[in-house]
């Protein structure tokens, strides 16, 4: 912890109060957290980037530029170009002529070796893409050097071998690639939602035009330079930076194939009406309010344990993100107590300290935006509880914060805050934690906690999610579909599944 | 010749189980291919949509929690019942114009369809589903589960076949369905609905409703406890596409066109129908002792 956190503003909160003079895990008292921080002087990036488009780097045609700032220290960081229309049409032509001219006449096999390279190169370079990721988006460097970088690297190595294997994908048919393929990725997994997006459509023939997210671009043209390096075929990825307009360019373009977003479910059914009545096909992957329900006869700590990862990982930045807990009656206080006192234990503060359990809020619009519902909580009546941990002066960070005393209808129960804010409810009965559980437009993802396999089963396959977490939370993997019901979205990402939204069946 | 009057029969709905009049009490007339006026049938509103949905959506648990060993013994129990009225769908055909050999091939292919799908029901679950090697020390698996409730629009020719086609694909995966019979023919829908109903297809899981598309588009499609939309005539109308398109954003329906030109044809069947109206869900456990 740096010295300026120690000055942090103190808890407004009643003061904290272990339930016995065992149960706090005080580490507090008796450890003192040296400072651990990635080194970071071996990274370098430029101070302005330009548009990656047909295997060059290119000044966007209005010459405009705007800033990435680092929410840890709120300095600016680097700067993106912007990419208008213009840029667009540059970008859709040269992924357009790299389909028709390169890389739907290149052999599967030989297609597969390219990405292969690629999820090497990403091994090879993990490091510095975990620090970049950490200084542009704030996540704690534990996470992107443990989990983004090395499963962007795993989602890269998965798809690649299935780019000669697509014969054995879809039964009694054959799959033929779509063409180009428009994606537009969120600012909460950078480089990993790239990789979500970017492998399956390379695998499968097809090429891409990406746009990052506006404040988390800097590994998406990383990742450009690595293309280079792995001597891809010039045009098969173009990487265009830009804000909702830029987006939109994407989304409207006469010559996309396909248009691949995962962002919040407001843009996604935007995007979805503005593609009424074209052919082009689409998957998104939208925001979530996932419910997370802890029966009585669960493992208590493993399931507290859980919970803590499901809201906390990734400052609660994360779609599939456990934000609603559901806790069986019986075990409620002890539930809660357990929580506070593990709440307690959490390290907020640089992303760049290997200590770090919860960084940066990812920009002062999403910092302001978790503000305003900690507001809309307390005032709708809820309890609010946050830890009295310090936080750092600068930057935009945020406490672990659960809420209490909700009711279904409550605003913070319903709308999607994405931010480490949790909400408490209980129930009596199993049907009653499902209905509950159900009760929102949001289908992603869930976690049910008990030590009953039957229930396990049954409860997991009531609620209405794409995915169902049983005894454990956000959980990960290349090989595994991921993608959600109702109102957050439509199509799967990972797996045989994920290959499916990029391919024309014959 | 005796001078018997012969007894006609009143085309009604099919809503949960029951035959009902719309309840706008409104009409539109049906004519035989020599323009003699056949029937009245249903011309239903926004209201009997809605009552339509509730009836299945109420019917979805269940026909879900079915053992999928008897979903298709039910879709079999179907063609059964169809089988056994062979006669009366190829005179119903007739009467619009169907060659008697015409008329024939297509109601066996109708009932050869019913039976394709029921041998889907407990097929198709391990064709698409997939245990996912994941790196971690979980057990990880993702199956195929239904979407719920589907709104259909059956194809406008092809009275019978095409809204089997439609409705068997649907209803096998474990979905409920509300159907808008073609509208020109809407004959053949409401007789396919008695067979239904002598075939232990649980009240609700299919909704059958006659009337004018122009009219019930928005409603089948801006209906919020509605999962699906599907579609499968190859000439629709753009701006009737595009309609259909943006109200589904309303609570992100999937809409599903699959233009069909020859419903007789083998390419007119296949298991994608039926992962077409099918979410995925994985399942994660941790592997340890």
């Amino acid at each position: 912890m740096s010295e300026d956190s120690k000055k942090a503003e103190t808890v407004e909160e009643k003061p904290y109060k272990p339930s016995s003079p065992s149960s706090k895990l005080d580490f507090d008292g008796f450890w003192e957290y040296d400072d651990a921080p990635q080194n970071a002087d071996h990274v370098e990036y430029e101070d302005q980037y330009d548009l990656f488009i047909g295997g060059e780097f290119i000044a966007p045609e209005k010459g405009r530029y705007f800033d990435s700032l680092n929410p840890a220290t709120e300095k600016k960081l680097t700067s993106f170009a912007e990419a208008t229309q213009q840029d667009i049409d540059k970008a859709v032509k040269a992924a357009r002529k790299a389909f028709d001219k390169s890389w739907s006449t290149l052999e599967a096999k030989e297609r597969g070796k390219y990405i292969f390279r690629i999820a090497r190169l990403i091994q090879e370079r993990a490091r510095e893409f975990s620090v970049l990721e950490s200084m542009d988006g704030g996540k704690p460097i534990r996470e992107s050097r443990d989990v983004d970088v090395p499963l962007a690297a795993a989602h890269f190595f998965y798809y690649a071998g299935w780019a000669d294997k697509l014969d054995y994908a879809f039964p009694g048919k054959k799959a033929e690639p779509l063409g180009v393929a428009g994606q537009i990725i969120p600012w909460n997994f950078p480089l990993l939602m790239l990789a979500w997006k970017v492998a399956p459509a390379l695998a499968t023939g097809n090429t891409v035009v990406l746009k990052p997210a506006e404040t988390t671009s800097l590994t998406a043209l990383k990742f450009a330079e690595l293309c280079k390096d792995a001597g891809l075929p010039d045009g098969v990825v173009n990487i265009v930076t830009g804000a909702g307009q830029t987006g939109s360019a994407i989304v409207n373009h006469d010559d996309i194939d396909k248009i691949a977003f995962t962002g919040s479910t407001e843009v996604g059914k935007i995007i979805k009406k503005s593609l009424a009545g074209t052919d082009k096909r689409y998957t998104l992957e939208l925001g979530g309010k996932g419910p997370n329900i802890i029966f009585e006869d669960a493992p208590l700590d493993q399931a507290v344990e859980g919970v803590i990862n499901a809201i906390f990982f990734n400052q609660g930045h994360v779609c599939c993100a456990g934000s609603r807990l559901f806790v069986q009656e019986g075990v409620a206080d002890t539930v809660i107590q357990k929580l506070r006192d593990r709440m307690e234990t959490l390290i907020v503060g640089d992303p760049l300290d290997k200590n770090t359990d919860i960084g940066a809020i990812n920009s002062e619009q999403q910092y302001n935006k978790i503000n305003e519902y900690l507001e809309v909580g307390v005032n709708e009546g809820a309890n609010m509880y946050q830890s009295s941990c310090q936080i750092p002066e600068t930057g935009y960070f945020c406490r672990p914060t659960i809420f209490t005393n909700v009711g279904q209808s409550n605003r913070i129960v319903q709308e999607e805050i994405f931010g480490p804010v949790l909400t408490v409810q209980t129930f009596r009965t199993a049907e009653e934690g499902i209905e509950k559980a159900n009760n929102t437009p949001y289908g992603l993802a869930g976690g049910v906690w008990t030590d009953k396999g039957s229930k396990i089963f049954k409860t997991g396959s009531k609620i209405r999610n794409g995915v169902v977490w049983s005894n454990t939370y956000n959980k990960f993997d290349p090989t595994s579909p991921f993608g959600g019901y109702k109102e957050s979205g439509e199509g799967r990402e990972g797996g045989l599944h994920g290959l499916y939204p990029y391919v024309k069946l014959q | 010749m005796s001078d018997r009057i012969e007894v006609l029969k009143t085309y009604k709905t099919y809503v949960g189980g029951n035959f009902p009049r719309t309840e706008s009490g409104r009409y539109y007339k049906v004519y035989d291919a020599n323009e003699n006026i056949l029937a009245n049938a249903c011309q239903c509103s926004r209201k009997d949509v809605r009552d339509a949905v509730v009836e299945a959506r109420e019917a979805q648990p269940d026909w879900n929690n079915r053992s999928a060993y008897n979903r298709g013994q039910i879709l079999y129990r179907i063609a059964e019942m169809l089988e056994t009225r062979k006669a009366q769908f190829i005179e119903e055909l007739e009467t619009i114009g169907y060659k008697t050999k015409k008329a024939k091939a297509e109601v066996e292919a109708s009932i050869d369809r019913l039976i394709y799908y029921a041998g889907w029901s407990d097929k198709y679950q391990q064709v698409f589903g997939t245990i996912n090697p994941v790196a971690s020390s979980h057990f990880n698996f993702s199956m195929p589960e239904p979407m719920g409730v589907v709104n259909i629009w059956a194809p406008e020719d092809r009275p019978l076949l095409g809204l089997v086609s439609v409705m068997a694909p649907v209803i096998v995966g474990g979905n409920t369905c509300i159907i808008l019979a073609s509208e020109k023919y809407p004959l053949s829908a409401i007789s396919f609905a008695e067979v239904l109903n002598s075939s232990d297809v649980p009240d609700g899981v299919v909704n059958i409703l006659t009337g004018f598309r122009d009219e019930l588009l928005e409603h089948m499609t801006t209906h919020k406890d509605v999962n699906a939309f599907f579609y499968t005539d190859p000439d629709i109308d753009q701006e009737q596409r595009k309609q259909i398109d943006e109200n589904a954003t309303l609570n992100l329906k999937r809409v599903r066109r699959k233009p069909v030109e020859d419903w007789l044809s083998e390419k007119a069947q296949s298991p994608y129908y039926i992962t077409d109206f099918q979410e995925t869900k994985t399942t994660w456990h941790p592997v340890g002792l």
